[in-house]
């Protein structure tokens, strides 16, 4: 069993992010790269599979952002192979080219399972596992929370979320594209001893590809959220604000 | 009055880092007397009490411990340490290779915890915050607060803020009626601003070993960078660690709490002083000020030195002071503490505030404020007391508020 995780880079929201002099991209000086958070769980998902059954890692990422810290990272956690993929891009692409990078990739690599998060803060075009599975030829799910190996039959079954709080289990056939919404338990900490060991000793794989031809997406405006007009503070003591929010709420019939 | 000061040398407080296998012979001269075990505080609930677990770990059965309760129970208040008649590390040596195994074994960590790790290992501060913003605080101050960087010129004092000082609204208030003091001090300072990084203290008591000695690294890089007399701290925390670790790894700096450097300027401060409080005041000595750096009579001088203060002593006090339970990365465990003890130790403390019939207890450590005030709301004294730094007293009877 080979697992492949597609770790994206995305900008870091803590430190703060700046719209570039033409109101079209997000100004790269002031940007500092982390994994997407989403693609950190389908790795934990990825690593419990590999202690349940053996599963063995494969991590992938384009080499953008702090993209070789993140692969040591991986490779402190317990992947079995982290390779960065060169294309010559310098800020992330977005995800049709994303995808057929990956697609270009890993195409013939036997993977049984390709797992990525779900979302990313920066998807404009769609999602990285949907684009993926469709370039590929293999079945998607997304909004994955649970996945189980079925023996040797060449399935799993994964729990997927639904609106509502609804879930449902849902057998696959493997190869499969996952997007995970979260993995089982929370993505494991690394020592940063083990990780600044990982850095001196461990491999990084690189690997060439050529960026493909993909739909353009062109952004015509790009803009923080604008502030909305028309709320209403409310003062006064504790006492007098909790009656004037039930009054609120029982004027607009929402309070039973 | 001498003070009485805990044998803490800096060879004591050594960043050596005894993996849980090195811990047989550090504990070779333990005598099994129990004195730690009985001294602490969390002893009651813990699944194995420090003297047992060393015995254990000795024995051969370190899974055991490391699988059970008593490596995220210890809170670094060190009455083990200063009291141990073999003078073993306890909270800095056996508590710190338990929590580096558990880590190590990758077991899942409770999440407010590791959250706090990472933020400072990406981010040099356990809230998340971004490390440029570190100094947004100071726009209303009043007064100015230079950086270092800027104004490019040495300075008599660095002042490092630290985290909850510089983030926390609570404490942000605090620093800058700090800053305000120094200010009408006339005291020739500065501080890093956005280059301040946490300068480490309990990543090692929770057994990050990496990421403390990382910190340690860096920050002693950006503090070559600059000129300064001395540095000051506002957390006891940073005191320690830039007291007893920093030298070790080729940084020796000149370093004070803010309390011994105000109480040194006493005669400075008694003129300043416009207004009389009126209040009875009892003092917290915080673990790091007091048991781990002797600390006990500075903060006293400068309370009795303010018009109106009438100090009143809890039932323990200096050495025997009980800790706030935020210690050693325990300010993160307080849900997976409050499940296995039946009250914080934030709440008994303001218990024995409260008896003292004071109507201040004051702090000099930036843990406490919240933690304190969160403990007079749950033991319902809201009446009876309120918490207040020495610096928000000293301000008051200032007028610098």
């Amino acid at each position: 069993m080979k697992i492949a995780v597609l770790a994206k880079q995305v900008p870091d929201l803590v430190e703060g992010v700046e719209i570039d002099a033409s109101g079209k991209a997000v100004d790269p000086t002031s940007i500092r790269y982390i994994l997407s958070e989403l693609d950190d769980h389908a790795l934990e998902q990825a690593l419990l599979l590999k202690e349940r059954s053996q599963a063995r890692v494969e991590v992938f990422s384009l080499e953008t952002g702090e993209a070789r810290e993140t692969l040591f990272a991986a490779l402190a956690k317990g992947a079995d192979r982290v390779v960065m993929v060169q294309s010559g891009q310098e800020s992330p692409p977005d995800n049709h080219t994303t995808a057929k990078l990956f697609a270009s990739v890993l195409q013939g690599s036997a993977f049984e399972l390709i797992f990525t998060g779900v979302r990313a803060l920066d998807d404009l075009d769609g999602s990285l596992g949907g684009l993926l599975a469709g370039y590929l030829g293999l079945p998607y799910v997304g909004l994955v929370r649970k996945v189980e190996l079925a023996g040797d039959q060449g399935k799993a079954i994964v729990e997927k979320e639904y609106p509502g709080g609804y879930a449902a289990e849902l057998e696959v056939e493997l190869p499969a594209v996952l997007g995970i919404q979260a993995a089982e338990q929370p993505p494991r900490y690394v020592p940063v001893s083990r990780l600044r060991q990982v850095m001196k000793t461990g491999n990084v794989e690189e690997q060439a590809a050529s960026l493909p031809s993909a739909p353009p997406l062109e952004i015509e405006r790009l803009y923080k959220p604008e502030e909305g007009k028309g709320a209403t503070m409310l003062s006064g003591s504790p006492e007098e604000v909790a009656r004037q929010i039930a009054n609120i709420l029982s004027e607009r019939r929402l309070l039973r | 009055m001498g003070t009485m000061r805990p044998q803490i040398t800096p060879e004591k407080t050594d960043p050596v880092f005894p993996e849980i296998a090195q811990i047989p012979e550090l504990f070779r001269t333990c005598i099994q007397c129990g004195v730690c075990s009985g001294s602490c505080p969390m002893g009651e609930v813990m699944d194995f009490t420090p003297r047992k677990a060393a015995k254990m770990i000795a024995d051969g059965r370190a899974e055991e411990v490391v699988s059970s309760n008593t490596p995220w129970l210890c809170v670094a208040c060190h009455t083990c340490q200063v009291r141990c008649p073999s003078q073993l590390l306890i909270p800095d040596g056996l508590f710190p290779a338990l929590r580096s195994a558990v880590m190590a074994e990758g077991k899942p960590m409770e999440q407010d915890l590791q959250k706090a790790l990472q933020n400072t290992y990406l981010y040099g501060n356990p809230m998340g915050q971004s490390p440029r913003k570190r100094a947004e605080w100071t726009k209303t101050a009043g007064v100015p607060v230079p950086i270092i960087s800027q104004i490019k010129r040495p300075v008599d004092v660095l002042w490092i803020v630290e985290c909850y000082p510089s983030f926390e609204p609570r404490n942000q208030e605090i620093s800058r009626k700090l800053a305000r003091i120094l200010n009408a001090l006339g005291v020739d300072f500065a501080i890093l601003g956005h280059e301040e990084r946490c300068i480490g203290d309990c990543e090692w008591l929770a057994g990050e070993r990496g990421l403390y000695e990382m910190l340690i690294e860096r920050n002693i890089e950006i503090l070559s960078k600059y000129r300064f007399k001395e540095i000051i701290v506002t957390d006891p925390h940073a005191y320690r660690t830039l007291l007893n670790a920093y030298p070790i790894l080729g940084g020796a700096y000149k370093v004070k709490h803010f309390a011994p450097f105000l109480a040194e300027r006493l005669g400075q401060l008694k003129p300043l002083f416009k207004k009389k409080l009126n209040a009875t005041v009892t003092y917290h000595d915080s673990c790091c000020l007091g048991r781990k750096t002797g600390h006990y009579d500075e903060p006293r001088t400068l309370l009795q030195a303010i018009p109106g203060v009438k100090l009143a002593e809890m039932i323990q006090s200096r050495e025997s002071s009980l800790c706030c339970g935020g210690g050693a990365t325990t300010i993160y465990l307080d849900r997976f503490i409050q499940e296995r003890a039946k009250d914080r130790l934030a709440d008994r403390r303001v218990q024995q505030a409260v008896a003292t019939k004071a109507e201040v207890l004051a702090v000099a450590c930036p843990y406490e404020p919240s933690r304190f005030e969160d403990a007079v709301k749950v033991t319902g004294n809201e009446e009876k007391l309120v918490v207040r730094d020495i610096i928000e007293l000293l301000a008051e009877s200032m007028g610098l508020e």
